[in-house]
């Protein structure tokens, strides 16, 4: 208690400007906080909210088929239990896997007590509310399960388990837009979240591969191949995004021959993938950049042809470097999806405005755009979360178990 | 003598040109069938490339300019006055988001704890949220909502009403504020979203430049009996510039892109221009590459400037 009062007398109070920046702050903090509490219990309408739910998820997405994506978020709460328990309970790099870590244990307690309150606070229907605590209880179980017995997997097993979510995703554009003996549902009817994540999920994927290929060619040393990604790179560097799309729903029509141009949707996410590979591509040169030559020219000593020598030995580190830079890019993709709103598909943002210029519900902007504003946060932050786990992850030298890490030392004792 | 002849898929020499060789012809073969196409589908919808357009009569009005215009002038006024505003919103935006970040910036340097920990906060919060919902929600929650007249919110020299911002000491006349400079409610909201976003990012930026000057020179400088400001200035400040300015740059080219978003604050900039532009005479290709290329000067006008200023600033070696 002592040390708790000498720390906050250091931090907040050391000299009397301090004191005063101190004090000042904490009333400004104090009048917002309270503000903001009063603002939202007594004078926001959280009805916009509520009555809306289903048009900010789905947007219009047919009614009746909407199972499909019950069932696509069922499937993809069993995988994230799945690899979250795996991941957890295998060692790996010298740290032991355990069932349970507290860590886990309290990520598990936030997510079912989020489970419980998000859908009570939003007034969801009481049968949409089960179906969310059941999905919940789905993640957990499966988690559970799988860190209890993850060590009983067959190591041969185990290899193909990240393969399960290219096949899910897979399988979940299926579920989504139809085909193989499901009702098409077109892309002008996907919108809200499903829009959102849809357009930013397909152009991660396929910015990234994109990226890399722009990048080394960039460091080629074939004159062509440079002034290509060189231009292509900087050309789309040099617009901003928002004309680019502009580009793509005003100029497409016109560059390819009659029907060939893609619907609307197809042709921004498009565009969103070109636009974010060029800003991969530029991490990425950074990553390559941090590899030292000696790498290459060793690998190609040792044998190894120029493919399997980038492949195996230069692309790993330098991805490793990239890696932050790279997952910036990917946030900032997933925030430039609420630019199609500017072109007028209903995504998450372009739902919200199509909701506000509703008269039953005028003038409610602070409310939707509050909401908006959390889920972003709250994505973007566990991207950066990820992101930083994965890096340590990653990160040959900050293993925290020296069995492994250190190269053998001779005995002392 | 036995002869190794080195098969051709093997010829180190020859390969670098097959591999260009293909990569060149499979581009050559795109860039035909885009041109081909876009020339046929111009010439069948009657738009070939031209430029006489530009002298028609624009037919629409733009709410602010700082060029004189009306409906009665011709498109490149339009999209003239279009650029104008944009280049107000990116002038002012530059030094606004500059001191912002700079402040809090050196504000996560502080001794202040709380102080330290609002600077990673305010960064933290607004780098995660759509700069375009920010923009929306200024103008739409904060700057439309500002009470007219009498009850307007008055500062210092500053008023901020529903009719827009008053500066340089207001005065309140039949009930209509009056004052040197007025800046509308749409241009003040469209600023200070970018500023608060750009500063977000160039605090980040002032926080690496001040964080990669190693710590003994804060010592080396305290123990000559620098003061803590002194020692910012004349020791610190110089040596982080050199890492500051160039990521600088592209700071302020993302904000010069980013003024772009203007539409969504109802403010007339290059891009909004243009838009209405092509919606009225479909001349697609010209007001895109319009657009394209004044953007495209635009960053190189402001790489160009802080390649100068980043002469100024690094080491001088003999």
């Amino acid at each position: 208690m002592d040390t708790t009062i000498r720390r906050l007398r250091r931090e907040l109070f050391a000299t009397p400007l301090d004191g005063l920046v101190s004090i000042a702050l904490i009333a400004l903090l104090l009048a917002a906080a309270t503000a903001f509490l009063r603002w939202a219990f007594l004078q926001a309408e959280w009805a916009v909210i509520q009555a809306n739910s289903t048009l900010f998820a789905v947007g219009r997405y047919p009614l009746e088929q909407q199972w499909r994506l019950w069932l696509l978020t069922a499937l993809l709460a069993a995988a994230t239990g799945l690899s979250w328990g795996l991941l957890r309970g295998l060692p790996h790099r010298g740290r032991l896997g355990r069932p349970w870590p507290l860590n886990d244990r309290l990520a598990a307690l936030a997510l079912a007590t989020l489970a419980l309150v998000i859908p009570a606070g939003l007034g969801l229907q009481p049968a949409i509310q089960l179906r969310w605590w059941l999905l919940t209880a789905l993640l957990l179980g499966v988690r559970w399960a799988a860190g209890r017995w993850a060590r009983l997997l067959p190591p041969a097993l185990r290899r193909w388990i990240p393969l399960l979510w290219p096949v899910l995703y897979l399988l979940g554009m299926v579920l989504i837009s139809g085909g193989l003996g499901l009702i098409q549902v077109g892309p002008s009817e996907w919108g809200g979240l499903l829009l959102t994540l849809v357009q930013a999920s397909f152009a991660i994927l396929l910015c990234f591969p994109l990226g890399i290929l722009l990048a080394l060619g960039r460091r080629s040393e074939l004159p062509l191949l440079r002034w290509g990604s060189v231009l292509y790179i900087e050309f789309i560097r040099g617009a901003p995004l928002i004309t680019l799309l502009f580009l793509g729903q005003n100029l497409l029509g016109f560059l390819l021959p009659g029907g060939m141009a893609p619907d609307r949707v197809w042709r921004a996410a498009w565009v969103l993938t070109l636009f974010a590979a060029a800003y991969v591509a530029e991490a990425v040169r950074a990553g390559l950049a941090a590899v030292p030559a000696g790498q290459l020219e060793a690998a190609r000593t040792l044998g190894l042809p120029f493919p399997q020598a980038l492949i195996h030995v230069v692309l790993p580190q330098a991805l490793r470097v990239a890696l932050p830079a790279t997952v910036g890019q990917f946030i900032s993709l997933l925030q430039d999806t609420t630019l199609l709103s500017l072109i007028g598909l209903l995504e998450l943002l372009g739902t919200a405005r199509a909701v506000m210029a509703n008269p039953a519900f005028l003038g409610r902007n602070a409310e939707v755009y509050l909401v908006l504003a959390v889920l972003f946060w709250c994505c973007c932050a566990a991207l950066g979360l990820g992101s930083r786990a994965l890096e340590t992850r990653l990160n040959p030298y900050t293993s925290t178990n020296a069995t492994t890490a250190t190269p053998a030392a001779p005995a002392q004792a | 003598m036995a002869v190794v002849v080195t098969p051709w898929w093997r010829n180190r020499r020859l390969i670098p040109w097959l591999v260009q060789g293909s990569v060149g012809l499979a581009l050559l073969v795109l860039i035909a069938f885009l041109l081909g196409n876009l020339v046929r589908n111009l010439t069948a919808a009657g738009l070939l490339l031209s430029w006489g357009w530009l002298d028609n009569p624009a037919g629409f009005d733009i709410s602010e300019t700082l060029l004189p215009f009306d409906a009665g002038l011709p498109y490149w006024r339009a999209l003239l006055a279009g650029l104008v505003n944009t280049l107000r919103v990116v002038l002012a935006g530059l030094v606004g988001a500059t001191v912002l970040g700079t402040l809090v910036g050196v504000a996560s340097f502080s001794g202040n704890g709380l102080l330290r920990r609002l600077a990673r906060v305010y960064v933290e919060l607004i780098r995660n949220i759509p700069l375009l919902l920010q923009l929306l929600f200024w103008y739409f929650v904060v700057f439309l909502a500002l009470p007219g007249g009498a009850e307007a919110i008055q500062l210092p020299g500053v008023v901020l009403a529903k009719s827009g911002l008053y500066l340089g000491n207001p005065e309140l006349v039949n009930g209509v504020w009056q004052a040197p400079l007025r800046l509308t409610v749409e241009f003040s909201a469209l600023l200070t979203g970018l500023v608060v976003y750009t500063a977000a990012f160039i605090a980040e930026v002032v926080r690496g430049g001040v964080a990669s000057v190693p710590g003994g020179q804060w010592e080396a400088a305290r123990s000559l009996g620098f003061t803590p400001a002194m020692t910012l200035r004349r020791i610190v400040l110089p040596q982080a510039l050199r890492v500051i300015v160039p990521a600088l740059n592209s700071q302020y080219i993302s904000l010069a892109k980013n003024s772009s978003l203007a539409v969504a604050c109802g403010f007339t900039d290059l891009y909004s221009v243009a838009e209405t532009t092509l919606n009225q005479t479909g001349r697609a290709v010209e007001v895109i590459l319009i657009l394209l290329g004044s953007y495209l000067l635009l960053d190189l006008l402001i790489s160009a400037l802080m390649n100068g200023l980043n002469g100024l600033v690094q080491l001088k070696e003999r």
